[in-house]
């Protein structure tokens, strides 16, 4: 049952990405170029998903267990570290220099755009490297 | 500034961000957990028992997203204008940054605002600010 809503979850947040114009990297581009010809669409996508989600997780976070019996695994973390900013700025130019964050990208690799495929296994090696990072970090913890 | 409303796309705009929102709201309220696709994909490269199905469901939900899409409409048109070298590079600082700073324009920007998190505020407002300078030094200051 999760993994069907889960499935479900993905589907509709795919369609909202197609729907809002988001998975077109020119169009995200557009509402970047703050100096240039500028498209707020992106704003008013934020404000749709927000609006919903305000309500939504103001539900969820009194719940201690999902409406399908799951746990809630919502996260607690309120530290403003270096790995957050630091990360954040990482992510911003990248996004900045093609128009594709992880949703976009994933929906255009859906839509066979070859170039989608380049970015992903890219983004995906990215993420290896973060992993093989985080592992050797944790390697010289244990034996600290 | 000046404002693109020829770009501009309001009503689509917000009703693909309503139904992000709705793909977030399912997400937390069924599955108990955030639609930060960074975090769902990443966590498939370091897999553990349980942990794949529901990740895996997700992102294939993402995947078809286009071809359930196509049964009703015609699809957007994608234009993705970097070449396959700039491609690579964006998306190893995608994959790194998001998985470094804990998430994306999903995660922290759609969920994370809506939770009121002052951690995703501050990722979103980061990720964004440098976006923006990034598109500004590539096409206002290099001319690209």
């Amino acid at each position: 049952m999760l993994v069907i809503a889960s499935l479900l979850a993905g589907l509709v947040f795919g369609l909202g990405l197609i729907v809002s114009g988001m998975a077109n990297p020119a169009k995200v581009l557009g509402f970047l170029n703050l100096a240039g010809p500028w498209d707020p669409s992106l704003a008013l996508v934020m404000v749709g998903a927000i609006a919903v989600g305000l309500v939504a997780f103001h539900v969820a976070r009194k719940r201690t267990t999902s409406l399908l019996g799951a746990a809630m695994e919502l996260p607690i973390s309120r530290q403003i570290d270096r790995r957050l900013v630091l990360g954040s700025v990482l992510f911003g130019v990248g996004w900045g220099i093609v128009g594709f964050c992880p949703g976009p990208a994933i929906v255009a690799l859906g839509m066979g755009q070859a170039k989608a495929v380049v970015f992903v296994v890219a983004m995906l090696f990215g993420m290896g490297i973060f992993e093989l990072f985080e592992r050797r970090k944790q390697a010289v913890l244990m034996r600290a | 500034m000046s404002v693109d409303w020829n770009a501009f796309t309001s009503w689509s705009a917000l009703v693909g961000g309503v139904l992000i929102g709705i793909a977030a709201a399912m997400f937390a309220l069924l599955n108990g957990r955030i639609a930060g696709i960074s975090g769902v994909i990443g966590g498939l490269l370091k897999p553990a028992p349980g942990d794949v199905a529901w990740r895996a469901a997700f992102v294939v939900g993402l995947l078809s997203a286009p071809l359930v899409y196509s049964l009703f409409a015609v699809l957007p048109e994608l234009h993705i204008a970097a070449p396959s070298g700039t491609l690579v590079l964006a998306g190893l600082l995608v994959g790194i940054g998001t998985r470094y700073g804990s998430g994306c324009t999903s995660g922290h920007g759609v969920c994370g605002l809506s939770r009121l998190s002052p951690r995703s505020l501050v990722a979103t407002a980061t990720f964004m600010g440098a976006g923006f300078v990034t598109v500004y030094v590539i096409r206002h200051l290099l001319g690209i």
